[in-house]
C-alpha cells in the first residue's frame, strides 16, 4: 500500500521540479516590473523545439542541446524585450495580457509551420531509461535526474539572489524600484538580464519537458496555464514560494489523475482558487 | 470652547521596522485652518493616509466628531465628512471636470448605484457640481478631457472632488504641489474663501503660505509631532528653526 | 463627439451626450440587410449578434469597469447550458427559456463577484481565469447532465411564440437574436448613460480615488458582474436555442479569449466596440475556414501585437481618431 502512494508522490515531485524550472523566471519578472508576461512559455516550447532540432536533424547528444536550448530561449527574449515589452511596461494589464497572448498565438502558428502538430519525439540516452528500484518504490530514472537537476538550480538560484550582487540588486529591485534607483541600482539592465535568465531556465524547462509531456506547438498555451497557477500560488518574485508552489501543484495533479481520473485537472484548478482566496498575494507573497 | 472636529489619540504606524507615525494627538476644533509642516520623510502625507483609512494604524484612534472611525473603510469616512486631496494628482484623467464632479457628488448623494435612470435627469446633482466648479473658476474648462487640463486647474479639480462629499474636515495633501510660486497664491485663495464651517488641514513647504493661511501649525518630524502652536510661536521656537525653517521650497 | 462651447448649460451638455445619433440608427437600420443581400448567411448573421451580445457583455466589465477577465465564457456557458437542459427536459419555450438563464446565469456572476470585487491586477486575471477553467473541467465531469464532451444533444426547442419554427436558413434565428441584441443593447446603452455608468468609468479611469470621493467600489463591481453575467447568459441561452445543441466549447477558455480579442479589436469601452469586433472576427473566420485553425491563430495573434501597439482604442477608436482629425482640418 505504501509503495504505489510512494510512487505517485516521487511522480509528482519531479512533475513539480519541472514545473518549477518553467515558472521561477515568470515569478522573478513578475515580482520585478509587475509585466503580466503570458508569452513566458513560448520561451520554453522554443527551448525544446532547438532540442529536438539538434538533436533529430543534426545528431547532437542530447545534454549537448541543454545550454544551447537555454542560450536560445534568453536571447529570444531579450530581443522581444528590447523591441516589444519595453514599451508596454507603464501600459494596463490589459494591454500586457493582449500583446503577450498575441505572441503566443504566433508562436503556435510558426512552430505549426515549421514542426507540423504531431508531437515530436526525441531518444534520450539509456542510462536515463528505465527505473530503479528503492525499498520497493519504481523510481524513474529519468524523473529522478529531472529531480537532481532542479534541485541543483534551486540551490544554485538561491545562492545566486542570497550571496551574490546581481542577486542583490535583484531583490532590492522587487522590494522597491523607486529605492533601488536612487541607490545607482541600473533596474533596466537588471531587469533585462533577470529576464534573459528567467526565460532561458523555461527554455530549459521546455527542453528537459520533452521527455515527460511530449512536445507540440500548442506547448505554450497548455503550459502557460500550469505557469500562471504556480506562480500565483506561490506568490510573486519568491524563488522558494515558487518551489512549494510547484511541487504543491505538481502531486495535486498527478494525484488527481490516478486516483480521481474523472475530474480531470479540477483538482488543481480548486487548489488554486481556494489558495488566492485564502491569500489573494499566494502562499508567499509580499504584496 | 468650540467643538472638535477631527482627534486622533496616540496613533501609531510602523513600516518593518520603521516607525512613520509615533503616538500622534491632534485636536482639530471645527472651522480652524491648521497647516502641517515638516522636512520630507517626516510623516505627513502618511498622517492623512491613517486619518482616512487608506493605512490602517498599528495603534491608536482617530475620533471624527465625537465618533471613533478608526476600522471604518475610506469611503465610509467620507460620507460621514472626512475628504482629502491628493499629492499627486489622482483624478479621473478620461473624464471631464463636471463629469467628475458630478460622479462625486452622485457618490455623496448615493445615487451613483442608480443604472435605469438618465444621468442628465439628475439636475440638482448636475448643478450642484457645477457650482463646485465655478465657485473654483473651473466653469469654462468643464467639458475638456482632465488629463488635456493646464496643470494648475488639475490642482483645482482635486479639491473640487473633495468638495463635492460636502466635507466637515477637508486635509490637503500639498494642494498647490508642482504649481508655480505666482500661481499657488490663487489655489490658496479658493482655499481660504471655503465657508467657515470646513475645517482644514493642510500640508505645505512655502512658509510665507503657511504664514499667511494658517491660524495654527503643526510641525512633524521623523513620525512624531514635533511642536504646535500659532505662528508666532513655531516662528519663534528655535529648535523648529534648527530642524526646518532653514531649508526652504525643497522637492 | 460634440465639442462642447463654454457658455453651454452642463444639463442639456450630458443630455447630448447621451442622444442616439444618426449613424446608430443607419447602422441598426443595416443590420436588417442580411435578410435582402445574404440570405445564405442567416445562420452566420445569427451568431455574429450573438456573440456581439457576449462581446458587449464583456464590455461593460473590462471596457467600463476597467476588470479585466480571462474566464468571462463560464457566463455564457452557464446561459447555453441551462437553456439546453431545460429544452431537453421538457421546456422547449424560447422566451421564459431566455429569462431562465439570465437569472441563473446572474446568480452565478453575483457569487463570483463576491470573490472578483476584492481582486486586483494579477490576481484578477488569475481568479476569472480559474473560475472559468473550473466550470469548464465541471461541464466536462458532469456527463449525465451537459453531456461532457459528446455535447449536450436532444434538445427540442419550440417554436418562437408559438408561431416561427427554427428553420434550416436561420430566418427565425437571426430575427429572434437579433431583436434580443437590440432590447438588451437599449438597456446597456442606458447604463452606460446612468449615474451607475459614470461610476463605472471612474472605477476604469481611477481605482484609488473612488473611496476618497466615498464609492463604494466593490459595491459598484459586483452590481456591474452581475448584470454582464446575466447578460452574457443571454447570450449562451440565445446560441444553444438557435444551434440546438451546446457543446463544451461555450464554456471554453477559447470562448474567453476569442471574445476579449474581438472587443479589443472593435474597441473596448465603447458600445458598439464589441459588436463591430465580433462582426470583423466573425467574418474573417468565415471567410477563411479553410485554413488550419493554427494559421488563423497566426493572423489573430500579429492582430493583436499590431491593435496593442498601434491602435490602443481599436478599430472604431482609429476611426473615430481618423474623423476627428478630418473635421478639424476642414
Amino acid at each position: 500500500m505504501i509503495a504505489p502512494i510512494a510512487g505517485v508522490l516521487f511522480d509528482g515531485i519531479a512533475y513539480g521540479m519541472l514545473l518549477f524550472l518553467l515558472s521561477v523566471g515568470l515569478s522573478v519578472t513578475l515580482g520585478l516590473m509587475n509585466f503580466v508576461n503570458l508569452a513566458h512559455c513560448a520561451f520554453a516550447m522554443l527551448g525544446g523545439y532547438v532540442t529536438v532540432t539538434l538533436m533529430n536533424s543534426y545528431g547532437w547528444p542530447f545534454f549537448a542541446t541543454l545550454p544551447v536550448a537555454f542560450v536560445a530561449a534568453g536571447a529570444a527574449s531579450v530581443v522581444l524585450e528590447r523591441t516589444l515589452y519595453r514599451r508596454l511596461y507603464r501600459a494596463s494589464d490589459l494591454d500586457q495580457v493582449l500583446l503577450t497572448i498575441g505572441i503566443v498565438f504566433v508562436s503556435v502558428a510558426v512552430a505549426a509551420y515549421l514542426y507540423g502538430t504531431t508531437v515530436q519525439p526525441i531518444s534520450v540516452p539509456d542510462y536515463l531509461r528505465g527505473s530503479i528500484s528503492v525499498l520497493g518504490v519504481n523510481l524513474a530514472r529519468y524523473r529522478l535526474f529531472l529531480v537532481l537537476v532542479a534541485a541543483v538550480i534551486t540551490v544554485v538560484l538561491i545562492y545566486g539572489v542570497e550571496h551574490t550582487r546581481f542577486g542583490a540588486q535583484v531583490r532590492a529591485a522587487v522590494d522597491n524600484q523607486r529605492m533601488a534607483r536612487g541607490l545607482g541600482i541600473n533596474v533596466d539592465w537588471t531587469f533585462a538580464v533577470a529576464f534573459a535568465l528567467g526565460s532561458g531556465l523555461a527554455g530549459l524547462g521546455g527542453a528537459l519537458a520533452i521527455e515527460i509531456v511530449g512536445l507540440d506547438p500548442y506547448f505554450g498555451f497548455t503550459y502557460l496555464i500550469f505557469v500562471l497557477i504556480v506562480v500565483s500560488v506561490g506568490g510573486l518574485g519568491s524563488i522558494g514560494g515558487s518551489l512549494a508552489a510547484a511541487i504543491l501543484i505538481g502531486i495535486a495533479d498527478i494525484t488527481g489523475k490516478y486516483y480521481l481520473p474523472d475530474l480531470g485537472a479540477f483538482l488543481i484548478y480548486l487548489v488554486m482558487v481556494g489558495v488566492l482566496m485564502w491569500r489573494p498575494t499566494g502562499l508567499f507573497g509580499r504584496r | 470652547m468650540s467643538s472638535i472636529a477631527l482627534a486622533t489619540r496616540g496613533l501609531v504606524k510602523n513600516f518593518g521596522s520603521l516607525t512613520v507615525a509615533r503616538d500622534i494627538e491632534i485636536t482639530l476644533p471645527t472651522g480652524v485652518r491648521y497647516a502641517l509642516i515638516g522636512p520630507n520623510g517626516a510623516g505627513k502625507t502618511t498622517l492623512i493616509n491613517l486619518m482616512t483609512g487608506m493605512l490602517p494604524p498599528d495603534g491608536g484612534q482617530i475620533m471624527l466628531g465625537g465618533e471613533d472611525v478608526t476600522v471604518l473603510k475610506p469611503e465610509e469616512r467620507v460620507r460621514r465628512g472626512l475628504a482629502r486631496t491628493f499629492q499627486i494628482n489622482t483624478l479621473f484623467p478620461g473624464l471631464n471636470a463636471l463629469e467628475a464632479v458630478t460622479l462625486a457628488v452622485c457618490e455623496r448623494r448615493q445615487i451613483a448605484g442608480t443604472f435605469w435612470s438618465r444621468l442628465s435627469s439628475e439636475r440638482d446633482a448636475i448643478e450642484e457640481a457645477y457650482d463646485i466648479l465655478k465657485r473654483l473658476r473651473l466653469g469654462d474648462s468643464c467639458y475638456q478631457p482632465t488629463r488635456e487640463l493646464p496643470y494648475g486647474r488639475q490642482r483645482l479639480l482635486e479639491i473640487a472632488l473633495a468638495l463635492a462629499s460636502r466635507p466637515k474636515v477637508l486635509l490637503l495633501d500639498e494642494p498647490a504641489a508642482g504649481v508655480p510660486l505666482e500661481e499657488s497664491g490663487d489655489i490658496f485663495e479658493a482655499v481660504a474663501e471655503l465657508s467657515g464651517d470646513i475645517t482644514v488641514l493642510f500640508i505645505e513647504h512655502d512658509m510665507q503660505v503657511v504664514f499667511r493661511f494658517a491660524s495654527h501649525i503643526i510641525v512633524m518630524v521623523g513620525g512624531a509631532i514635533f511642536a504646535q502652536g500659532s505662528p508666532q510661536e513655531i516662528a519663534a521656537d528655535p529648535r523648529v528653526r534648527e530642524v526646518y525653517l532653514g531649508k526652504r521650497h525643497h522637492g | 463627439m460634440s465639442i462642447a462651447t463654454p457658455t453651454q448649460n452642463p444639463q442639456s451638455y450630458l443630455a447630448a451626450q447621451e442622444r442616439w445619433r444618426p449613424v446608430e440608427i443607419v447602422f441598426w437600420l443595416a443590420a436588417l440587410l442580411p435578410f435582402v443581400l445574404f440570405p445564405d448567411y442567416l445562420t452566420l448573421a445569427s451568431q455574429i449578434a450573438i456573440t456581439g451580445l457576449f462581446a458587449l457583455s464583456l464590455d461593460l466589465i473590462l471596457g467600463y469597469a476597467g476588470i479585466v477577465s480571462l474566464g468571462h465564457a463560464a457566463f455564457f456557458g452557464i446561459g447555453a447550458y441551462t437553456a439546453g437542459v431545460l429544452t431537453k427536459y421538457g421546456w422547449g419555450e424560447p422566451i421564459t427559456g431566455l429569462l431562465i438563464s439570465a437569472a441563473v446565469a446572474a446568480l452565478a456572476g453575483y457569487l463570483s463577484s463576491l470573490v472578483i470585487a476584492r481582486f486586483r491586477h494579477l490576481a484578477l486575471i488569475m481568479i476569472t481565469l480559474g473560475l472559468g477553467l473550473l466550470l469548464h473541467e465541471i461541464a466536462n465531469s458532469a456527463h449525465w447532465l451537459t453531456g461532457g464532451s459528446d455535447g449536450l444533444q436532444g434538445m427540442q426547442v419550440w417554436p418562437l411564440l408559438g408561431m416561427f419554427k427554427f428553420d434550416l436558413y436561420g430566418y427565425t434565428a437571426y430575427t429572434y437574436s437579433l431583436i434580443v441584441l437590440l432590447i438588451v443593447f437599449v438597456m446597456a446603452r442606458r447604463l452606460i448613460h446612468s449615474p451607475f455608468g459614470l461610476a463605472l468609468r471612474g472605477i476604469r479611469e481611477n481605482w484609488t480615488r473612488m473611496p476618497a470621493i466615498g464609492a463604494n467600489r466593490q459595491a459598484h463591481i459586483r452590481k456591474i458582474y452581475t448584470i454582464a453575467a446575466a447578460m452574457a447568459g443571454v447570450a449562451g441561452a440565445l446560441l444553444a436555442q438557435t444551434v440546438g445543441t451546446v457543446s463544451l466549447e461555450a464554456i471554453s477558455f477559447g470562448r474567453s479569449a476569442d471574445v476579449l480579442v474581438m472587443l479589443v479589436l472593435g474597441g473596448a469601452g465603447r458600445l458598439y466596440g464589441g459588436i463591430v469586433g465580433a462582426m470583423i472576427f466573425m467574418i474573417a473566420r468565415d471567410q477563411f475556414s479553410g485554413i488550419a485553425p493554427q494559421y488563423w491563430y497566426f493572423w489573430i495573434g500579429l492582430l493583436l501585437i499590431a491593435v496593442v501597439m498601434l491602435l490602443p482604442n481599436g478599430v472604431l477608436g482609429g476611426l473615430s481618431a481618423l474623423i476627428n482629425r478630418w473635421r478639424s482640418r476642414s
